[in-house]
C-alpha cells in the first residue's frame, strides 16, 4: 500500500469522529449565568454543552422570547416541534463518504481522491447553508404570544433573535458565541489529509 | 461678699475641670484605641471584592436560636442559616411533612433546641468537609448536617442525658462523635427526692458511631459515670487517639445553689476515657442493654422525607466493669473548656473559677498509669497524683479562663471570659506571649482546623457573650458578636468584627477549597424518589380520597401546574405535593396558599415537598410563588375554588384550559 492511499484512508475515517463528537457550539452568557449555557449540535443530536441540563434550560428560556421549541427528542415525542430530519440524514450521508473515501483509498487512483474532497467540500457548503437558514428561522419565526415582544431600535421591527453563524452577537442580556467544535476539527483534517494524499498521489505516478 | 462670689467661682471651675477628665464613658478610650490599631492595613485584610470569594467557612453555632449559620471568613459575610433544631418558616423546617418527623423526640415534637458545639468531621486528623456534627443542649440530641447540600440529614436523640454539653466532638477519624451530659440526673429516670441526689444520679457519656460511608449515627455505648456535671470534652489525636477527655464540675455534687455549692472543691476533674479499650470490651460482648426511649431521625436525600424512629434501648457500659479504661486527672476549680493540643501530648483544663489553666501531660498520664501513681479513688474510678501526671501550671494569665485553641507553632490561645480578652500563650514554656481585649465578655474562640492536627492558623474568631456599643443599638436586645484576629504574626491583630445570630457557642472553621467545589447545584428531577413527585406537568392531577385531596403539583417557570382547581370543599384536608421542575442553578421556586396554617415551602430544583391546607370558607382563594423566580414571577399564581360542605361541584383541574398533560 502506498503512502498517499493510507493518508486517503485515515483522512475518510477520521470522519467517523462526528459520530461521537460536536460538531459545533453555541454558548450563551449573561449576568444570571456566569457559568455559561452551551448547546453543542452533533450529526444526530443535541447536548448539554457546559452543564447538565443545559438543552431543556435553554430551551426554557427561550419560551419568553416565543422561540420555538428545539428539536430534542422529548420535544418530538411530545409533537412540541417536528422531528430535525437532519439528524437522519447526517449520519447517513457521513456513513456514505467515509465509505466513499475508504474506497477510493483502496483503489488508489489519486483523482478520486480530488473528488472525495470536492465533493465534500459541498457537503460543508451545504451543510453550512443548512445551519444559517435553521438559525434564521429560530431567530425569525416567533409565537405571536410570546411573552416578550421587543422592538428593534434601529428598524422598528420585531426584534429577530437569530444566534450569529460564527463568532459574537448580543441578544438582549445574552453574550452568544458560535463555533466549530471539536468534531468540525476531524472534518477539516480529514479534509487535508485527503489533499495531501490528492498531492502525494500525484507525484507517485509521476 | 466678693470673697464668697471669689470663691463660688473657684469651685465651679475646679467642678467643670474635673468633670472633664472623668471618662464619659467607660470604654469609650479602650475602642478608640482599638480603632487606631486596626487603622489601614486591617481593611484590606478583611476585604473581600464583589464577587470574589472567602478564603474559609466559618459554621457558626445559632445557639438559642437553634440553628447553624454559615459565614465567610475573612469578611464576616452570613451565607445561610442552616435549620437544625428549630423550625424555620423561610425554608419550611419542621413546617412542611417532609421535614416534621427531624424535630421528633421521646416528648412528642419539639420546635426548638439550644444549639452549641459544631464540629467537623475528620480524616487522619484534618478536617474533611464531609459533615458537621452540633449538639442539642436542652432536649439532648446530636444532628448531623450534609456539607454537600448544607442541610440537616439526621437527628439523633440521646437517653439517659440531660443539658447535651459536653458535645458534639468528633475523634480523629470521624470514628465517634460524642455526646455528655451536663447536669446528673437519675440513670434511668425515676421518682426521687432531689436533696438525694448524691451518689445516687449518674452522668451518661454517649458515644456515637459514625457510618465511614453514609455518617448515620447510632449510639454504640453509654458509660454511665458518677454524679458529676460534664462540661466539654475533645478528643486525642496522634499519640493520644483512642482516648477521649472530659472536664468536670459538682464534683460536690450538689443539687441546689450551684454556684456556691458547686464551688467548694479546690480541684475538680478531667476524666480521661480510652474508648478503644471500651470499644473493644463491648465487641466482645461487654455491657448491658438497657431500656431507653430516644428517637432516631434520618432524612432520605431521595425521598426527600424524613422518618422518625423510636428506639427502645441503649448500650450501658458501667465503668467499674472495664478496669484501666477511665481515670480522673485532678485539674483546677470548675474547669470549662477540655482542650487538646495539635500533638496530642498537652491535655488543657481552663480552670474558669482559679484563674490558672491546667496543662496535663499525656505521657506523663500514660507512665502514672503504669506506676500505679494514684491518689484514692471516686466511685471506683482511680484519681491520678496531681503531680504524677501535670505538666504545668499556667498562673494568673487572666480572669475567668473558658477555652483555648491551637496554632501549630506551639502556642495556645485562650478566651478569659471574665477580663475579657484572648490571651496568647506558648505551652511548653508556660508563658504569656501577647493579650488582646475582646468586645466583650468572650465565650469560646475557633481557629479553622481547630479540633484536629493540623489547624490552619491564620485566623481567629473569638465570640462574645454581650456587645452593649459596639453597634448600632436596636433597643434592649442587641445582638451577640464575633471578632475576627489575624494570628500569622506574633501579636495578635484584631481585624473585623461582626454579629451572628443568636449566642454563638462554639464554631468550626474549615479551607473553602475543601468544601465548595463539592457543594451541590440541583437535585436531579431523575434520582427523586418522592412517592407523591410528579416530574412532569403530565403527571399533574388532583385526586380526592374521601375528605383529602392530594395535589400532585409542579412549577417551573413561571407557572404551577395545574393552576386553577374546582371542587374541593369546605372541611376538607388538602395536601399541596409540589415538585419544582427546574434544573437550573439557583432557580427555587416558593409556594403559599392563604390562610394555610403553616409556613411557606421553598422548593430546590428537582425536589418535591408537602404541606397541608385546610380551607374553611367558601370561595375562591389563591396561591403564589414566593421566591422572585423569573421576570414572571409575578404572574405565578392560581386559584382553587372552595364549595360548600355536601356540595356538588366536580373535582376539576387544569392549566390554559386543559388538563395538564392531555391532548389539546
Amino acid at each position: 500500500m502506498k503512502k498517499s492511499q493510507l493518508l486517503m484512508m485515515v483522512g475518510a475515517i477520521l470522519l467517523g469522529a462526528l459520530y461521537l463528537l460536536p460538531l459545533w457550539k453555541i454558548t450563551l452568557l449573561a449576568p444570571q449565568y456566569p457559568e455559561p449555557l452551551g448547546l453543542n449540535i452533533h450529526i444526530t443530536h443535541l447536548s448539554d454543552g457546559v452543564q447538565f441540563n443545559d438543552v431543556k434550560n435553554i430551551d426554557l428560556l427561550n419560551h419568553y422570547i416565543g422561540m420555538a421549541h428545539l428539536p430534542t427528542e422529548e420535544n418530538v415525542a411530545k409533537k412540541e416541534v417536528a422531528p430535525f430530519i437532519e439528524f437522519t440524514i447526517f449520519p447517513i450521508v457521513i456513513g456514505i463518504m467515509m465509505l466513499l473515501g475508504v474506497i477510493a483509498g483502496i483503489k488508489g487512483n489519486h483523482k478520486w481522491y480530488l473528488y472525495w474532497l470536492i465533493a465534500m467540500v459541498l457537503l460543508g457548503i451545504a451543510g453550512l447553508t443548512d445551519f444559517y437558514l435553521w438559525l434564521d428561522s429560530y431567530g425569525h419565526n416567533l409565537d405571536p404570544n410570546a411573552i416578550l415582544k421587543i422592538t428593534d431600535p434601529v428598524t422598528g421591527k420585531p426584534m429577530g433573535y437569530q444566534p450569529p453563524f460564527l463568532g459574537y452577537k448580543k441578544l438582549l442580556n445574552f453574550e452568544v458565541y458560535s463555533f466549530p467544535e471539536s468534531g468540525a476539527y476531524f472534518i477539516v483534517v480529514g479534509m487535508l489529509l485527503s489533499f495531501v494524499a490528492y498531492i502525494s498521489g500525484k507525484k507517485e505516478t509521476k | 461678699m466678693k470673697t464668697i462670689f471669689k470663691s463660688f467661682l473657684v469651685m465651679v471651675a475646679s467642678a467643670l475641670f474635673l468633670s472633664s477628665c472623668a471618662p464619659t464613658t467607660a470604654n469609650k478610650e479602650t475602642r478608640g484605641n482599638a480603632k487606631g490599631a486596626i487603622a489601614g492595613s486591617a481593611a484590606e485584610k478583611v476585604y473581600v471584592a464583589p464577587g470574589e470569594h472567602d478564603s474559609h467557612y466559618a459554621f457558626i453555632s445559632g445557639g438559642f436560636s437553634g440553628q447553624l449559620s454559615v459565614y465567610g471568613l475573612p469578611s464576616g459575610r452570613l451565607f445561610r442559616v442552616i435549620p437544625v433544631f428549630s423550625q424555620d418558616p423561610e425554608k419550611g423546617y419542621g413546617y412542611n411533612e417532609e421535614t416534621k418527623p427531624m424535630l421528633m423526640t421521646s416528648h412528642g415534637f419539639v420546635p426548638w433546641g439550644d444549639s452549641h458545639h459544631p464540629d467537623i468531621s475528620q480524616t487522619n486528623g484534618s478536617v474533611d468537609g464531609r459533615w458537621v456534627f452540633i449538639n442539642e443542649n436542652n432536649t439532648p440530641r446530636i444532628a448531623r448536617i450534609s456539607l454537600t447540600t448544607f442541610e440537616t440529614e439526621e437527628i439523633i436523640e440521646i437517653p439517659n442525658s440531660a443539658g447535651n454539653h459536653s458535645s458534639s466532638y468528633v475523634t480523629e477519624n470521624s470514628e465517634y462523635v460524642v455526646a455528655g451530659t451536663r447536669f446528673a440526673v437519675p440513670f434511668p429516670q425515676r421518682d426521687m427526692s432531689i436533696k438525694d441526689m448524691k451518689g445516687n444520679f449518674s452522668g451518661a457519656l454517649s458515644f456515637l458511631k459514625i457510618d465511614k460511608e453514609t455518617g448515620h449515627m447510632n449510639i454504640a455505648f453509654q458509660i454511665k459515670m458518677p454524679g458529676f456535671n460534664y462540661d466539654l470534652s475533645h478528643p486525642g489525636r496522634g499519640k493520644s487517639h483512642g482516648w477521649f477527655f472530659f472536664s468536670t464540675y459538682n464534683t460536690e455534687e450538689a443539687n441546689t445553689l450551684l454556684e456556691v455549692n458547686a464551688s467548694q472543691n479546690d480541684k475538680d476533674f478531667i476524666a480521661a476515657i480510652n474508648w478503644k479499650k471500651i470499644e473493644a470490651y463491648v465487641k466482645n460482648g461487654g455491657g448491658k442493654m438497657m431500656p431507653a426511649k430516644y428517637t432516631h431521625n434520618l432524612w432520605d436525600d431521595d425521598a426527600h422525607t424524613a422518618t422518625s424512629t423510636m428506639k427502645k434501648q441503649v448500650l450501658v457500659v458501667e465503668p467499674k466493669d472495664v478496669p484501666g479504661a477511665i481515670y480522673f486527672l485532678p485539674t483546677a476549680k470548675s474547669p470549662h473548656g477540655c482542650d487538646v493540643d495539635p500533638t496530642g501530648e498537652y491535655i488543657i483544663g481552663n480552670g474558669k473559677l482559679a484563674a490558672a489553666m491546667t496543662v496535663h501531660s499525656f505521657t506523663k498520664m500514660i507512665k502514672a498509669i503504669k506506676d500505679k501513681a494514684f491518689d484514692g479513688e471516686k466511685y471506683g474510678i482511680p484519681v491520678i497524683k496531681f503531680e504524677a501526671v501535670n505538666y504545668g501550671i499556667l498562673d494568673q494569665p487572666g480572669l475567668g479562663p473558658l477555652h483555648t485553641e491551637f496554632d501549630t507553632r506551639g502556642n495556645g490561645y485562650t478566651t478569659f471570659f471574665i477580663s475579657s480578652e484572648v490571651v496568647k500563650w506558648n505551652i511548653k514554656d508556660l508563658k504569656v506571649i501577647d493579650r488582646h481585649p475582646v468586645y466583650y465578655s468572650v465565650g469560646h474562640l475557633m481557629i479553622p482546623g481547630g479540633n484536629s492536627r493540623t489547624p490552619d492558623d491564620k485566623y481567629l474568631v473569638s465570640m462574645n457573650k454581650i456587645t452593649k456599643d459596639r453597634y448600632l443599638p436596636t433597643g434592649p436586645e442587641v445582638c451577640q458578636s464575633a471578632q475576627l484576629f489575624d494570628i500569622s504574626g506574633e501579636k495578635m491583630e484584631l481585624l473585623l468584627d461582626f454579629p451572628t445570630i443568636g449566642e454563638p457557642h462554639y464554631a468550626a472553621g474549615i479551607a473553602a477549597d475543601k468544601i465548595a467545589a463539592n457543594s451541590q447545584k440541583i437535585y436531579k428531577l431523575s434520582d427523586n424518589k418522592h412517592p407523591f413527585a410528579a416530574k412532569s406537568e403530565a403527571e399533574t392531577k388532583v385526586v380526592r380520597k374521601g375528605n383529602e385531596i392530594h395535589i400532585y403539583m409542579t412549577m417551573i417557570r413561571s407557572h404551577f401546574s395545574p393552576d386553577n382547581i374546582e371542587g374541593v370543599k369546605v372541611g376538607d384536608k388538602v395536601f399541596f405535593h409540589v415538585t419544582n421542575l427546574e434544573q437550573d442553578y439557583d432557580v427555587p421556586h416558593g409556594i403559599s396558599m392563604i390562610g394555610a396554617n403553616t409556613s411557606e415551602m421553598l422548593i430546590m430544583p428537582g425536589r418535591t415537598s408537602t404541606i397541608i391546607w385546610y380551607p374553611k370558607e367558601v370561595g375562591v382563594w389563591p396561591f403564589y410563588c414566593t421566591d422572585f423566580c423569573s421576570a414572571l414571577h409575578q404572574e405565578m399564581q392560581g386559584y382553587i375554588r372552595v364549595s360548600p360542605k355536601g356540595s356538588n361541584t366536580p373535582l376539576t383541574y387544569t392549566l390554559d384550559g386543559d388538563i395538564p398533560g392531555e391532548e389539546e
